[in-house]
């Protein structure tokens, strides 16, 4: 500790140890939530505890959680982007599209990618460019890619994905982990890192928390915003084309609800809904958490609506929790 | 205009003594006292700064006093709220009145006390009927039933005034009511007062523009550094024993001001225009120099300031840095070009309260601290400790949120911040301002071991003794012009108020 009296004085770093603040995070409550459901999850059936059946079970997140880092750092930055389930019915519509005119997996890559890089890139460009709200742009954009998507297919659907195609999302790279789950891990270090360890995530902190006073720092808000919103869509284009793969087909309904599953993923693993806070661990978590919640389920039988319910439940709750509990905190106070 | 000379011989309608306010490490207002007469115009005069903001809070109830007593019709009482306030007769026309663009203007005039109906439903015949009529009494022809987001500033100000009517007060504060008014609505505004003053009003007006207070005021108070030091009646005074009145003070003050060689020309503007905000700007900064920018809130400094650092575009104008053209689009641009911008509204447009003391420090810097984009903690611990330390700020650790530091210091983190950049000239936006003391004097002392340090600082404030204290040479703008230069050798606290305030150099 160092002197608290005298001036000149060293101003320490740190006060409190990194340790010491890992403990008592958002991120150390979730560990402890994600090992609770795992034992109760493997108390309430005997299958649970398969190394085959939890792989399946990674299933139930791995393409949410891909887009919930992307998403992570928008809401953090202080904005939303409501629009990626439509980005990935649009790209697989756009793959299915290249299905039909022949052409084989290389070039369905380049269109799922691209199709979600254009689409971040007009989300991005109404945004940072004419500088309107990110919630209304994305709602918008929600229906127009749906939209797109409709008119395209009507109520057909595109089958007849080449074989090569069906490795993204059910292949599998080393015994039990399959290629969507180490592309998921992979991501989740990408995201920690450059949220993290880089120039460009302190940027995101910086926007978050006071976007003027980023803005006179010399932080590029700007060009930051239109970069995170690239991501999301190029995200929600990675995501349609494991999604894609998986089910082997492409319907106008493909994923639909979606962007309320990640938004509540990243708001449960702390980032908060008004910006300037949250870690990538902690989507990790919840990205988990919710897996096996809804793993847990299927064992044990619950039906889909039911999940549905509990989504809508765990979202008011994460956003609601830490409001009344500073509320709850300021009442003790006076 | 001199008839009010029986004013003395009234019972005042409000009557403050001995009142004291503090703010931590602040002295706001030090046993003044100010009586309002019925059917009189008082003017409140002083710079910024001097306590006219915190009485006006005081006398509508929204601050209670340290000490003091106040007396309504003789008799002593106590406004814990604004409502009480209200109802004791006495309301306030704002700069900036609060008003609400959606509603009718009626609703506006009657908020919260409109007339109400057998079944406790508002009256909307009688609403609108009685806004018609205060409307009409204060000379404004305005449709009631219209939204208050269709009429211009003017008309919005007369309904304010309608709405200070309603209540039927007998004490109309109006804090700088003219600012953003133009000729013939101030000429109306003058018949209104006189109106007022028919009816048996007792009037505060609080202006910085000598010709209205002539024109409009019976009486004057003169407030200086929270302390009364004069009031009279206007028919006994001059211009020039008002400004005296105004700036005189202690010369005992100290400022750590340092004599600097000055070098040659850094920063040359020419020509800079913005359709609205500012007009043709032109000086030289040199080096070592502190260049002060004086004027009136609003006078266009810090819209010109801004757009120097490319948050506003100008629509003509060229900087040259060094001798060099430069175009600035944007803070970072500014930022890697040495021109840096401390901005006025500290919580707004500097700090980061949410982010910890090193990471405000080290933001317009992480290209020197950071290696190919990755972040480098050990090089920016170090950076924010060198200028924290330098400017002798008190934290309990560099990773505490700047959120829970004084004001001071993080006016200091906030400086530090820009100082980290090294910049070539540092643009300080009322760099004292809500600050205590303490804080106050080392801000000054850096500044001067910049200059020493051959950086050349642009200081805008609109507090004399800092002008006059640390400048080298001072600008002073009005209303979005520059009306004066003069050096340090020159400098007088009476010049630059006459100047700011647009008063020749007669008498």
């Amino acid at each position: 500790m160092a002197e608290r009296t005298l001036s000149p004085r060293v101003i320490p770093d740190r006060l409190q140890s990194r340790g010491n603040r890992l403990l008592k995070s958002w991120e150390s409550l979730l560990l402890v939530v994600a090992v609770l459901i795992f034992t109760i999850n493997s108390f309430a059936s005997p299958y649970f505890l398969d190394p085959w059946n939890l792989s399946d079970a990674t299933f139930n997140f791995t393409e949410k959680a891909m887009i919930a880092f992307a998403m992570a750092l928008v809401i953090i930055a202080g904005e939303i982007d409501l629009s990626v389930a439509s980005i990935i019915a649009l790209s697989s519509t756009a793959m299915g599209l290249a299905v039909s005119f022949g052409f084989d997996t290389p070039v369905l890559i380049a269109v799922g990618l691209g199709t979600g890089l254009v689409c971040g890139m007009i989300n991005g460009l109404l945004i940072t460019g004419l500088g309107l709200p990110s919630i209304v742009v994305t709602i918008g954009t929600m229906s127009l890619f749906r939209g797109l998507s409709f008119i395209i297919l009507g109520d057909k659907a595109f089958t007849g994905y080449p074989a090569s195609f069906a490795y993204f999302g059910q292949g599998y790279v080393w015994w039990v982990f399959s290629f969507e789950f180490v592309l998921f891990a992979l991501f989740a270090a990408i995201y920690s890192v450059l949220l993290h360890k880089t120039n460009f995530g302190r940027a995101v902190y910086a926007i978050g928390n006071n976007q003027t006073a980023a803005l006179f720092s010399g932080v590029r808000v700007g060009r930051v915003k239109f970069i995170l919103f690239l991501l999301t869509g190029l995200m929600a284009g990675i995501a349609s084309i494991c999604l894609t793969s998986r089910l082997g087909s492409t319907r106008p309904s493909i994923a639909l609800g979606v962007e309320l599953e990640v938004v509540t993923m990243v708001v449960l693993g702390g980032v908060s809904i008004l910006g300037g806070s949250g870690t990538i661990p902690g989507v990790v978590l919840a990205a988990f958490i919710m897996g096996m919640v809804t793993f847990g389920f299927g064992l044990l039988n619950v039906p889909g609506i039911v999940m549905s319910i509990f989504i809508g439940v765990l979202l008011i709750s994460v956003i609601a929790l830490p409001i009344l509990w500073a509320r709850a905190r300021r009442r003790v106070a006076h | 205009m001199l008839q009010e000379t029986t004013t003395s011989r009234l019972k005042p309608a409000i009557a403050l003594e001995g009142i004291s306010k503090s703010f931590p490490g602040v002295r706001a207002l030090s046993e003044v006292s100010l009586s309002l007469y019925p059917g009189s115009v008082t003017a409140l005069i002083g710079e910024n700064g001097a306590g006219k903001s915190t009485l006006v809070k005081i006398l509508t109830g929204i601050y209670q006093p340290d000490a003091g007593v106040i007396r309504v019709d003789g008799e002593e009482t106590h406004f814990p709220t604004a409502q009480s306030a209200a109802y004791a007769g006495v309301t306030a026309i704002h700069q900036e009145t609060v008003l609400f663009d959606e509603l009718s203007v009626a609703e506006n005039i009657f908020l919260g006390h409109a007339p109400r109906n057998r079944f406790g439903l508002i009256d909307w015949k009688k609403l609108n009927g009685d806004a018609r009529e205060l409307l009409r009494r204060v000379g404004a022809e305005i449709d009631p039933t219209i939204r208050l987001r269709d009429l211009g500033i003017a008309n919005k100000h007369m309904v304010a005034i309608a709405r200070a009517l309603s209540i039927d007060a007998s004490v109309v504060i109006m804090d700088e009511p003219t600012a953003a008014l133009s000729h013939k609505e101030i000429h109306e505004l003058y018949e209104l007062i006189d109106r007022l003053k028919a009816d048996g009003k007792a009037i505060l007006f609080i202006s910085h523009k000598f010709d209205e207070i002539f024109r409009i005021a019976d009486r004057y108070t003169v407030f200086r550094d929270g302390g009364m030091v004069g009031e009279g009646l206007i028919a006994d005074v001059t211009q020039d024993q008002l400004v005296k009145m105004m700036v005189g003070r202690d010369v005992g003050q100290v400022f750590p001001k340092v004599d600097v060689a000055i070098g040659e020309p850094v920063l040359t503007v020419s020509g800079y225009r913005h359709p609205t905000e500012f007009e043709d700007i032109n000086f030289e900064l040199r080096r070592g120099e502190i260049l002060g920018f004086y004027g009136l809130i609003g006078a266009g400094r810090s819209e010109f300031m801004q757009s120097l650092i490319g948050i506003t575009r100008p629509s003509a104008g060229a900087v040259k840095l060094d001798g060099e053209v430069l175009v600035i689009r944007s803070p970072a641009e500014a930022i890697e070009a040495g021109i840096v911008y401390v901005p006025e509204e500290r919580g707004r447009q500097g700090a980061i309260i949410g982010l910890p003391i090193f990471q405000n420090v080290t933001l317009p810097s992480l290209h020197r601290t950071s290696r190919s984009g990755f972040l480098k903690l050990a090089n920016e611990f170090a950076l924010a400790r060198e200028y924290t330390q330098r400017l002798d700020l008190r934290a309990a650790s560099l990773d505490q949120d700047v959120g829970t530091l004084s004001g001071g210091n993080q006016q200091k983190v906030v400086i530090a911040k820009w100082l980290a950049t090294q910049p070539k000239v540092i643009i300080l936006d009322e760099p004292t301002k809500g600050i205590d003391i303490g804080s106050k004097a080392a801000v000054h002392a850096f500044m001067s071991e910049l200059a020493g340090q051959g950086l050349s600082v642009i200081m805008v404030s609109s507090e004399i003794p800092e002008i006059t204290g640390m400048a080298d040479r001072v600008i002073v703008m009005r209303e979005g012009r520059i009306v004066g230069r003069f050096e340090r050798s020159e400098l007088s606290a009476e010049k630059l108020v006459r100047a700011a305030a647009g008063i020749s150099e007669a008498a």
